[in-house]
């Protein structure tokens, strides 16, 4: 029967999903700054790599516990939305556990949904224990952990448990009544069916208690699906499209730039007829910027990785320079670029999280210039990069952190020429013979000369 | 090349030797003993000799892309001048940019690192390191390099060289995928290291040393320059050169099949 509870349930969820959808184009926008890059080869490898790192977790796996922790939350994720599909109709039409008729599935699906809520109590707890007590150092340090992604990331798992208590203090309520009238209710709740006599037996008070509940549970769902674009936790979509679009070449390969192609080769070749140079819309000529400065430099997937990014620090872990102490930290050039991103464009979220000043030390500007490189980052991060790819294979999401930190480099050999002085040198050897030290190209065959070959006896 | 080409011969492989194989005093070494091995199975094969200029790769990793582009397309014309089909290089770096940046450019070459291309050998029995004893029980620990390595999945046919030497070989806690860098990769190799609290290369030989223990005559197994030189200079400033040697995997095979000392 459609009541009143019902007509303010389509509302509340219209509102909810509506507000999500204008985030989400806002973060579209803001992604779409970046420069044009066709990505779109092969599609089956592209979906075998969802498959396998986004749903399949694979690269989570290079640590343990962690890994299997979050299978519990990724899987209880997924499992326990089954049943927000059931609220969603029971809220709108205002029916009850309106799935309850499958049977069999229905007590399945239940019994499953149970054991993984409190699955994802256990791990959420787990994880507040690793940020807050133990303070596992890739989570807990790291001139990037400001005050905001700590506080965002006890959010979500203070959330998610009290998401998982409401769940089952529906489930609770619903059970107690249906043995105070008699009745039988569909599912099965291992886990409720332990807790039948917590909630005391007024009828009142527990039909209450299961409204409560379950419009807690709903209500939570979409205030949290609404704070996940202001949140790392947006990985929980981002992850999926971010896979998808992940570089396929052999990690090895750096993008070639063309229009210093076209550039050499007419200088080589006087005959050689370079493409004419592309116009915008009002005819003017583009000029064209070596590497990135700022993030409108940087190509779309570039910003999308910084959307995805989960702050898990796993690649700064691994990251040589920062190993051994150096400015380095590879999840921070992934930070900046959101927060320059954010800055730059439209904020994508109801609040602003990286203005947040309420705790300890916030986003200082490095420089008075106001753009990425510089504004953000140093040219001292950027040169202790070893360009080892560590932090790429690394990431459970597939973010390729290396290839912004090589642009930004570009830009500042290219436009700039604010090489360290050794490079310089480096630079000017081989321009002059033919390599990187100064030895000349006529020693170049020298090696041989020593050499004792039996077959030229 | 030059000659060969004079006489109207092809050869079958081109050996790239890159300017540390040129010109690095330890590393030519590789290079001789390398080119012994080519000598001893008769490959036909070529050098450029003072043709060959810097591939450009650590001007790229720099972030100079138009002196790497300068280099790249001088290398590709003297190439295909010369109707090169395949290479060979001992060098990951070199390697990694001829394979996978000059096709960008116009350079299509099959391209082999050494290492697959002694472990072919070897698969083929025409290299028989097996029966030589110069290995037998000694520890060996295999450092990854990252240009082959993670940059093209190349784990597994060093250390199945290494394994055809009867040796007694050890991983590191890191390695293979997780391999830690020497250091020197990124054009860092020409410059000092940003100020940190200590070498990348020294947190490496550490690692390598605890992972040999203390037994003496183990070896640092590697198969590129830089990892050479960034290991060499971590075992000087461990003092450990009296227990630990650090050889190329060409050396290594050189050794085991008698070619050198």
């Amino acid at each position: 029967m459609i009541g009143i509870e019902n007509i303010i349930f389509l509302v509340v969820a219209a509102v909810g999903i509506g507000l999500f959808v204008w985030q989400i184009r806002k973060i579209r926008k803001n992604v779409l700054m970046g420069r044009d890059t066709v990505l779109a080869d092969n599609p089956s490898e592209r979906l075998s790599k969802v498959l396998l790192v986004a749903f399949g977790q694979q690269k989570m796996f290079k640590r343990m516990l962690p890994a299997v922790l979050h299978l519990f939350v990724y899987v209880g994720f997924l499992v326990i939305n089954i049943e927000v599909i059931e609220i969603l109709i029971d809220g709108v039409f205002g029916t009850h556990r309106i799935l309850g008729f499958a049977g069999v599935l229905y007590s399945g699906l239940m019994f499953i949904n149970e054991i993984l809520a409190a699955l994802v109590i256990v791990a959420c707890a787990v994880f507040l224990w690793r940020r807050n007590v133990t303070k596992v150092p890739r989570l807990a340090n790291g001139v990037e952990m400001r005050a905001w992604p700590k506080l965002d990331a006890n959010i979500i798992l203070v959330v998610e448990i009290v998401l998982m208590l409401a769940l089952f203090v529906f489930n609770i309520s619903d059970l107690k009544l249906a043995q105070l009238r008699g009745t039988h209710i569909a599912g099965a709740y291992p886990i409720s069916s332990l807790f039948v006599n917590a909630l005391g037996s007024d009828p009142e008070t527990l039909y209450m208690a299961g409204r409560i509940g379950w419009w807690f549970h709903i209500l939570g769902i979409l205030a949290f699906m609404n704070y996940l674009p202001s949140s790392k936790h947006f990985h929980i979509i981002m992850a999926f499209p971010n896979v998808y679009y992940s570089k396929l070449l052999p990690k090895g390969k750096f993008t070639t730039n063309p229009a210093i192609t076209h550039e050499i080769k007419a200088m080589l070749d006087p005959s050689y007829q370079p493409p004419a140079p592309e116009v915008d819309a009002e005819g003017n000529m583009v000029i064209q910027r070596f590497g990135a400065k700022d993030v409108e430099d940087l190509a779309w997937k570039q910003l999308m990785d910084a959307y995805t990014c989960t702050e898990c620090g796993r690649c700064t872990s691994v990251c040589p320079a920062n190993i051994t102490g150096k400015l380095l930290s590879p999840r921070k050039i992934v930070m900046d670029t959101r927060d320059r991103m954010e800055e730059k464009g439209e904020h994508p979220a109801i609040f602003a999280p990286n203005h947040y000043k309420e705790l300890g030390v916030e986003r200082v500007h490095v420089t008075e210039e106001n753009t990425l490189l510089r504004g953000y980052i140093t040219p001292e991060e950027l040169w202790a990069c070893t360009t080892c790819n560590a932090c790429v294979e690394s990431c459970p999401v597939n973010i390729d952190q290396l290839s912004t930190i090589m642009d930004l480099r570009r830009y500042l050999v290219l436009e700039e020429s604010a090489a360290p002085a050794s490079l310089n040198a480096m630079f000017t050897n081989i321009e002059n013979n033919g390599a990187p030290w100064a030895f000349s190209p006529a020693d170049r065959f020298n090696w041989a000369e020593e050499l004792y070959m039996p077959s030229k006896n | 090349m030059a000659e060969m080409a004079a006489s109207g011969e092809e050869p079958e492989i081109l050996f790239w030797v890159g300017c540390a194989g040129a010109f690095d005093d330890r590393y030519k070494r590789v290079t001789r003993a390398f080119v012994q091995i080519l000598e001893h199975v008769g490959v036909k094969y070529a050098v450029l000799g003072t043709e060959e200029s810097c591939t450009g790769d650590p001007a790229k990793r720099a972030g100079n892309e138009f002196l790497f582009q300068m280099q790249a397309i001088t290398n590709i014309e003297v190439m295909n001048a010369y109707n090169v089909k395949k290479i060979v290089t001992a060098c990951p770096h070199c390697f990694n940019t001829i394979k996978n940046e000059y096709p960008d450019l116009g350079g299509n070459y099959k391209v082999i690192h050494h290492s697959t291309f002694l472990q072919q050998l070897i698969n083929e029995g025409k290299v028989h390191v097996k029966g030589g004893e110069a290995f037998q029980g000694r520890r060996i620990t295999y450092h990854d390099s990252c240009y082959l390595g993670r940059a093209n999945n190349i784990y597994e046919a060093p250390r199945e060289v290494l394994a055809a030497l009867d040796a007694d070989l050890v991983e590191m806690k890191r390695s293979r995928a997780n391999g830690l860098c020497c250091g020197a990769g990124g054009a860092q190799m020409f410059k000092e290291p940003e100020p940190g609290r200590k070498d990348i290369n020294i947190e490496r030989t550490e690692e390598a040393l605890a992972t040999l223990g203390t037994a003496g005559n183990s070896v640092i197994a590697t198969a590129c320059p830089f990892c050479m030189v960034m290991m060499n200079d971590g075992v000087k400033n461990k003092d450990q050169e009296e227990n630990v040697q650090v050889f190329d995997i060409a050396e290594l095979v050189a050794q085991a099949e008698g070619l050198s000392k």
